[in-house]
């Protein structure tokens, strides 16, 4: 059977050129960049390289980036980071539909006494700015809101929410994860102070990740140990997923542009095709605002799980919002703040494309989802129903 | 993912007795679009009260529709008594078993017959009379009794796994605790005496119950899936056999053999008896 690879913001596949450069520095040149000796020293060149590389691909300087070992290590960073130079405040804002990596965080923070404020999103996925204005306050040590949402790829306008939160002088967290790779991330003009992005997500191998500080940033250590990473996370360095994301980056400035053309445009087919195709079928977020690669799609009266795994049986990889995917009984947090009803919400799907996906997939995307929906459609006690209520109306 | 039987798997894919009986003698329905799943439960009985025709319609996820097709197999032929005694473990067990977390779909599935056969009956199982204690799943005091009753359950966690209450906001955990407190001291009162230890079993006696249980528990099963099995020898508390039929081809029979024939000789028989498979 072959597989059809659609599910690219779960996690991607590593490039073979990212392979290819790591590999060396298993078992041939495994030396400790702190090392005295010529052994270590030749590492941590090509540590450097790869700062390099990741600096150049967020126009950032290399002096601003920290490796981490993960996304969520590097949303946890930013925000306890923060919180811990601003012992004084109190106040943290965000939104309700970020990963649990920020999401979870603000329970905590919430249990430890902060006042979190969550700002809410439009049946479009899309925030209001007012909002926000009105939510800050003197108390507030960070605002942190993500570039783009990992379900329904929707993208925020981080640079006009950055000069709000700026104006009134407080830090500025984005998480990137979802948008590195997708969409052009330049920190040089910016207004961002702290930016998450994970390796995983474009081509690097899980288990690295990296938090952008831009100088002057005021951030206290959230992993303490060595002086690595200019004492700003300890740990001995991952160095070949270091380098393996180095090359990711690389790969990933260059590809950018056809993420932004053939990618889209595979995307924009499948979901045209989808939504003629399929009857009583929803596009979930902002349709003129979001990820190249992103389509959230509902199907009313089935079940998401159900068609992921009849998807699956097929080789088709793809994810849910619905309750039953992910052990929790209720649907997606992002769709229920966006307000999406209920005969949507269960039977949502998303597909992420990548680079790596053809037009064939599609195809065989396209010919084997509709007999799917419609093979639930009539087992489901609630497809009849309506299309009885149709016959009357 | 899910870790899915090979049977929940083919009762998704193929599942069984789909659609609605027109004229039905009695209609269940459980669950809602908003909960994430619901099922409507139809049947018409022969003129031996005997269920003649059963079909099903179910919104839900894979154990969801799987439950539900693996229930009108269940009671297909049982009469209303016969049925009425069927527990969501029954659906679960039929099933090979569900992931804890996905036990609330067999207990939809009972749900849903049991309103059937009031349905029939021309009685009516009011959520009124029942104090709603999850306002996110409308789930009631009985229904989560009986849960905890019939599936022995200990924590708020497992009450939601069984019947998805306290699944949402979890404000009505307090008053979940204090029905598992209830319902597990009625319990411990009227506590069935504990199961005797199995007696020693002489060689003759041993083979015997091995025979017994093989032609009375196990072998009805295989058949029904198409499969047969023969025993081959028996040596002390080892049990060779050969599987026949679908079975011995079947890429899981040596989950059957292991999960299926071995446990259930260890239930009827003895806790050491470890089952071989002899090759053809």
């Amino acid at each position: 059977m072959k597989t059809v690879y659609v599910d690219n913001n779960a996690t991607t596949k590593v490039a073979p050129e990212v392979v290819e450069a790591m590999m060396p520095y298993f078992s041939e040149l495994y030396g400790n960049p702190s090392s005295m000796h010529f052994f270590g020293g030749q590492v941590q060149r090509k540590v450097n390289e790869a700062r390099e590389q990741v600096a150049d691909f967020l126009g950032a300087d290399p002096s601003e980036i920290v490796f981490t070992s993960c996304g969520t290590e590097s949303d946890n960073a930013a925000i306890f980071g923060t919180l811990d130079s601003y012992p004084e405040k109190r106040h943290f804002i965000t939104t309700r539909v970020e990963h649990p990596a920020v999401g979870n965080v603000c329970t905590y923070l919430t249990r430890k006494g902060y006042r979190v404020t969550e700002l809410s999103v439009d049946r479009e996925g899309r925030l209001d700015l007012d909002e926000l204005k009105e939510s800050i306050t003197e108390d507030t040590a960070l605002v942190s809101i993500m570039y783009a949402n990992n379900e329904t790829g929707v993208i925020f306008p981080i640079e006009e929410i950055g000069q709000m939160v700026k104006a009134e002088g407080i830090p500025f967290h984005t998480d990137a994860v979802q948008a590195a790779g997708k969409i052009p991330l330049n920190m040089k003009n910016s207004t961002v102070d702290m930016l998450s992005i994970s390796g995983h997500k474009l081509h690097a191998p899980k288990g690295i990740g990296v938090l952008y500080i831009r100088k002057g940033t005021r951030f206290s250590p959230f992993i303490i140990g060595g002086h690595q990473e200019k004492g700003r996370r300890g740990g001995t360095e991952n160095v070949p997923y270091i380098i393996g994301l180095g090359k990711a980056c690389e790969l990933a400035k260059k590809n950018l542009n056809e993420e932004r053309t053939r990618v889209r445009a595979l995307r924009d087919y499948l979901e045209k095709e989808i939504l003629e195709r399929i009857p009583n079928t929803l596009l979930n977020g902002d349709r003129n605002n979001r990820l190249p690669n992103t389509l959230n799609v509902s199907f009313e009266y089935v079940e998401g799980e159900s068609i992921l795994l009849l998807l699956s049986d097929l080789g088709i990889c793809a994810s849910s919002g619905s309750a039953c995917t992910s052990g929790s009984l209720e649907p997606s947090h992002v769709l229920r703040a966006m307000g999406v009803p209920f005969t949507a919400a269960h039977g949502s799907i998303r597909f992420s494309l990548s680079i790596y996906n053809t037009k064939e997939e599609m195809d065989y995307i396209i010919e084997h989802l509709p007999p799917i929906i419609q093979k639930l459609r009539d087992i489901s006690p609630f497809w009849k129903d309506y299309l009885k209520s149709q016959k009357k109306g | 993912m899910w870790e899915y039987t090979e049977k929940v798997k083919d009762h998704f894919l193929n599942p069984r007795n789909v659609g609605e009986i027109e004229d039905p003698d009695g209609v269940g329905e459980v669950g809602s679009l908003a909960c994430g799943d619901a099922l409507r439960l139809t049947f018409k009985l022969d003129e031996n009260k005997r269920i003649k025709d059963v079909k099903f319609k179910t919104f839900g996820c894979a154990s969801a529709i799987a439950s539900s097709s693996a229930l009108t197999e269940i009671i297909k032929g049982m009469t209303l008594e016969e049925a009425e005694k069927v527990t969501n473990q029954d659906i679960a067990n039929y099933l090979g078993g569900l992931p804890e977390e996905k036990m609330h779909c067999s207990v939809m599935g009972r749900e849903a017959l049991e309103l059937a056969i009031a349905n029939y009956r021309g009685q009516k199982v009011a959520k009124e009379d029942f104090e709603v204690i999850c306002k996110c799943f409308g789930v009631t005091d009985r229904e989560i009794a009986k849960a905890v009753r019939e599936n022995d359950l200990k924590t708020v966690e497992q009450v939601t796994y069984y019947t998805k209450a306290g699944g949402g906001c979890a404000k009505c955990h307090p008053k979940i605790e204090a029905i598992i407190e209830k319902v597990r001291k009625e319990m411990e009162k009227e506590a069935p005496p504990v199961k005797p230890e199995k007696k020693r079993l002489t060689n003759i006696q041993k083979i015997k119950l091995i025979e017994e249980t093989l032609g009375r528990e196990i072998i009805p099963a295989l058949k029904a899936d198409g499969g047969d099995l023969d025993l081959i020898d028996i040596e002390g508390s080892k049990v060779f056999v050969a599987l026949r039929g679908k079975c011995s081809f079947c890429p899981s029979s040596g989950v059957t053999l292991k999960q299926y024939v071995e446990a259930k000789l260890r239930e009827f028989v003895s806790d050491d008896i470890v089952v071989e498979e002899v090759r053809p």
